[in-house]
């Protein structure tokens, strides 16, 4: 690699470096926006102990799930896990800790980690079992919560464009988490739809900058759906 | 008779106003969007980074980088626009959403709200609505005003794990609508052909009965 270029061409490469008991942070929403290839090589290296920070754990034999089939997954930081017979399964054995944050904290705590902010208050949560064990402070005569911000050894994103610095753009709600993720690796890999030369995509309109980006790979997607719903 | 669901969205649909943005939640609140008066603008935000939610693709227009918050798949209105999960809910929290409407399990006289975790049953975690309740002006709760066995869902103090405090003002259930004052329900309209009687029976937390209770009207 040279200067600012950050693509590399294996999936080996682009994990180097994952280590047992690493925290991962995954963009992605259910099945949508998921770096699926990421995850594939996570799972092909066997890394043990993980925490994984994402909004939902994938399902049984897709996505993160495939993570559960060989306990490489030791804690689940997520705000919603209901779609995985197989977590569920390890989760009431014991052999798998979860921690449920509220869907905008988790987002905002990848948020503040990317951009150096330690901790941050907020009113979702208060009065509920999200609030045991937290410090509050009133604002304006309102309860809120402080909330750690979060960083991860590593950070996997799925991209549809990137260049070959790391500017990455999101294609539709395939956005949602990974702009986020992306911010709060200490090691940050995409992976992308589509490599194209510096200059071609137009700066203003970039997701991610490519300062937040170590490694860019292209690769090609299942793309599951995991609700297909027409209109009849 | 108590109201179908069909009729409860029809009735969070009449609490619309031209111009709002608006978050539903998923179940009945879904519904509410299939009953938007003619003329009226509303705009829908999914949690999940989409202001502008459109009716779900055809087979042709089918995309899986395009789904809703409840995962399935979607389009976009003309004027949608599409983001990240903090920026869906710096939305959220910081009040921008007009009108949020969601489910629950129970509600009580304090406006407290259990809807995310039954204890000893699987949890599945609570997504994006703690962070809708508190964030939220103007919400609406959508449930059956008692369980299949008859025990009320209207409460002096919710029994199960709260997924926000103090944040509910307004509870359409399929027998009633009620609002929350000075840690009470006040029924402010009745299912047709409901009486007052059963309401009275079927709701646990302190009632209030004004001396005149309309019946809903549909047009």
């Amino acid at each position: 690699m040279a200067g600012f270029d950050k693509v590399v061409v294996s999936y080996e490469e682009a994990m180097s470096g994952l280590e047992d008991g690493m925290t991962i942070i995954a963009g992605g929403f259910g099945l949508c926006g998921i770096p699926e290839n990421l995850i594939a090589e996570i799972k092909r290296r066997q890394t043990k102990g993980l925490t994984v920070v994402s909004n939902n754990c994938g399902v049984d034999g897709f996505g993160l799930g495939i993570l559960l089939e060989d306990k490489q997954i030791k804690k689940m930081i997520a705000s919603y896990v209901g779609e995985n017979a197989l977590f569920e399964q390890q989760l009431l054995n014991g052999e798998l800790e979860v921690d449920l944050t509220p869907q905008g904290t988790l987002a905002e705590k990848m948020r503040a980690g990317g951009a150096g902010i330690p901790a941050f208050y907020t009113a979702t949560g208060v009065g509920t079992p999200v609030a045991e064990g937290k410090e509050t402070r009133c604002f304006h005569d309102r309860e809120y919560l402080l909330e750690e911000s979060i960083i991860g050894d590593f950070a996997i994103v799925k991209g549809w464009k990137a260049d070959r610095f790391g500017n990455v753009i999101y294609r539709h709600t395939a956005q949602n988490f990974n702009p986020l993720a992306a911010t709060a690796g200490k090691i940050t890999v995409v992976e992308v739809e589509e490599i194209v030369e510096v200059g071609e995509l137009e700066p203003s309109q970039i997701h991610t900058p490519g300062i937040y980006v170590d490694r860019v790979i292209q690769g090609s997607f299942e793309k599951r759906i995991e609700k297909v719903t027409v209109r009849s | 008779m108590a109201l179908s669901r069909e009729q409860m969205a029809q009735r969070v649909a009449q609490e619309l106003r031209d111009g709002f943005y608006v978050n539903l939640g998923i179940g009945i609140p879904t519904l509410v969007a299939n009953y938007v008066p003619e003329g009226m603008d509303v705009m829908l935000q999914s949690e999940n980074g989409l202001l502008g939610m459109g009716a779900f693709p055809t087979e042709e227009t089918l995309d899986a980088d395009m789904i809703n918050a409840g995962k399935q798949t979607v389009t976009a209105v003309a004027g949608a626009s599409i983001f990240s999960s903090a920026e869906s809910f710096a939305m959220i929290r910081g009040g921008h959403v007009d009108l949020t409407v969601l489910g629950a399990f129970e509600v009580d006289v304090n406006g407290n709200i259990a809807s995310w975790m039954i204890p000893n049953k699987l949890v599945k975690g609570m997504g994006g609505a703690m962070d809708l309740v508190a964030g939220a002006d103007n919400i609406i709760v959508t449930m059956t005003h008692a369980s299949k066995s008859g025990e009320s869902k209207l409460l002096s103090n919710c029994s199960l794990p709260l997924t926000g405090k103090g944040c509910i003002k307004k509870v359409l259930t399929d027998l009633a609508w009620l609002e929350i004052e000075n840690g009470c329900f006040v029924l402010k309209e009745r299912a047709p052909g409901v009486s007052i009687d059963e309401i009275k029976e079927k709701t646990a937390g302190e009632l209030i009965v004004p001396d005149y209770v309309p019946e809903m009207t549909f047009a």
